[in-house]
């Protein structure tokens, strides 16, 4: 059934955030520690766990998948509520620091690809039989 | 008589009305992709723009902050792209990802998170220092707007910031989501933002979670959950930093 799709789903998004919350709560953060990420874990290795034993029928993907396609009109609709008019209105300083803060950290992203391609080189040998036994799970998948 | 009724309607049914003017949205923008630009540009990122620029135009008309979601009539749009669905929808995305593909890039992910965080807070504060503050609190606050427009305010509340600071902070932050939204599919095909392992780096790098959602999804929708996952940290790494190791460092140089 659909609704077994949304409500894994469901489960997954509220332990995720209710974990971050916990996290930053610990660490004295007045902000979610990563419970958007921490769900899309749950959601990643569960769902994996759960096809792995054949308890994933069609439908109840279905129910993730729905909202997973949604996900692009969801943002141009949070695109539509930004405050544009106040962020363009607050002057030159604040603009040029939020575009030079993007521009650094576009530039970064080469930088930091090359730089971890080199140690997944170096690292790559003694986690041979490990990624096998992944991609066997993977296929079965 | 028809007016009165029709505006009922819309109201009442704010989500569903949401729906109606999104969908609209994404047709006209997915029309627009294939007769001008023979979908060169992706539809979901004239979409993206349409939606800024639609919400400016509903800020200057209501003086609100919630762009187009301040007009009565399309308050729907506001629970359709609130934190809540929005959060609802990035998780889902996750269901695509393959597991093998995310422990190889998990390294990268936790090492472009910690660049980030200081890349965008270097950035801030040398733009704070052009334009002559040179206190403390006041470069850390703005420093931590560049971060995120959440971690700015929250930074600055602990610190004690002016609201000057404070406003300057988030609208810095704010500019940063906007600029990642609009020009992340147009910076993609030079910085080799094609895999899911430079996704993941992008997305520890930049950080703002909705301008990594707007510009991958604008990019490409198979790479979103990967860069959503690590965005998904970089505002509690930002807020744990800005009034502590941050501050501290700024209190260092400049007293």
């Amino acid at each position: 059934m659909i609704i077994y799709g949304v409500a894994l789903l469901s489960i997954c998004t509220l332990a995720g955030l209710f974990i971050g919350d916990l996290l930053g709560v610990l660490l004295g953060v007045p902000s979610n520690v990563g419970g958007v990420g921490i769900a899309m874990i749950l959601l990643i290795f569960g769902g994996n766990w759960l096809a792995r034993r054949g308890l994933l029928a069609a439908k109840t993907e279905q129910g993730i998948e729905f909202w997973s396609a949604i996900y692009i009109p969801i943002v141009v609709a949070m695109a539509a509520q930004q405050n544009v008019v106040g962020a363009l209105s607050s002057g030159p300083m604040a603009i040029l620091a939020g575009l030079l803060a993007v521009g650094l950290s576009f530039a970064m992203v080469p930088v930091l690809d090359r730089l971890g391609r080199q140690d997944a080189a170096v690292e790559k040998k003694p986690h041979e039989p490990g990624s096998a036994a992944q991609s066997v799970a993977s296929v079965q998948r | 008589m028809i007016t009165e009724t029709l505006t009922k309607v819309l109201t009442g049914y704010g989500l569903i009305s949401g729906f109606a003017v999104i969908g609209a949205t994404m047709w006209l923008s997915y029309w627009m992709s294939a007769k001008f630009t023979r979908g060169r540009l992706h539809g979901s990122a004239i979409a993206i723009l349409l939606g800024l620029l639609l919400s400016y135009l509903g800020g200057l008309h209501t003086g609100g902050q919630k762009g187009l979601a301040d007009i009565p009539l399309l308050s729907g749009i506001g629970i359709l792209g609130g934190a809540m669905l929005r959060d609802f929808a990035i998780i889902a995305t996750a269901f695509g990802v393959n597991p093998k593909e995310l422990k190889r890039a998990g390294v990268s992910g936790v090492i472009a998170l910690a660049f980030g965080v200081f890349v965008s807070f270097i950035a801030g504060v040398s733009v704070a220092l052009v334009f002559g503050y040179t206190d403390a609190v006041s470069l850390t606050t703005i420093g931590a707007g560049a971060v995120t427009y959440i971690v700015g305010p929250v930074t600055g509340a602990a610190l004690g910031a002016s609201s000057e600071v404070m406003a300057l902070s988030i609208a810095a932050g704010l500019i940063k989501a906007m600029a990642v939204m609009v020009v992340t599919p147009f910076v993609a095909p030079l910085i080799g933002l094609n895999n899911p392992r430079s996704a993941v780096i992008f997305g520890g790098l930049m950080g703002t979670s909705s301008g990594v959602a707007a510009g991958l999804a604008a990019t490409d929708p198979k790479l979103v959950p990967y860069g959503c996952l690590t965005a998904a940290f970089y505002t509690a790494l930002g807020c744990l930093l800005g009034p502590s190791l941050l501050y501290f460092m700024m209190r260092g140089l400049f007293g």
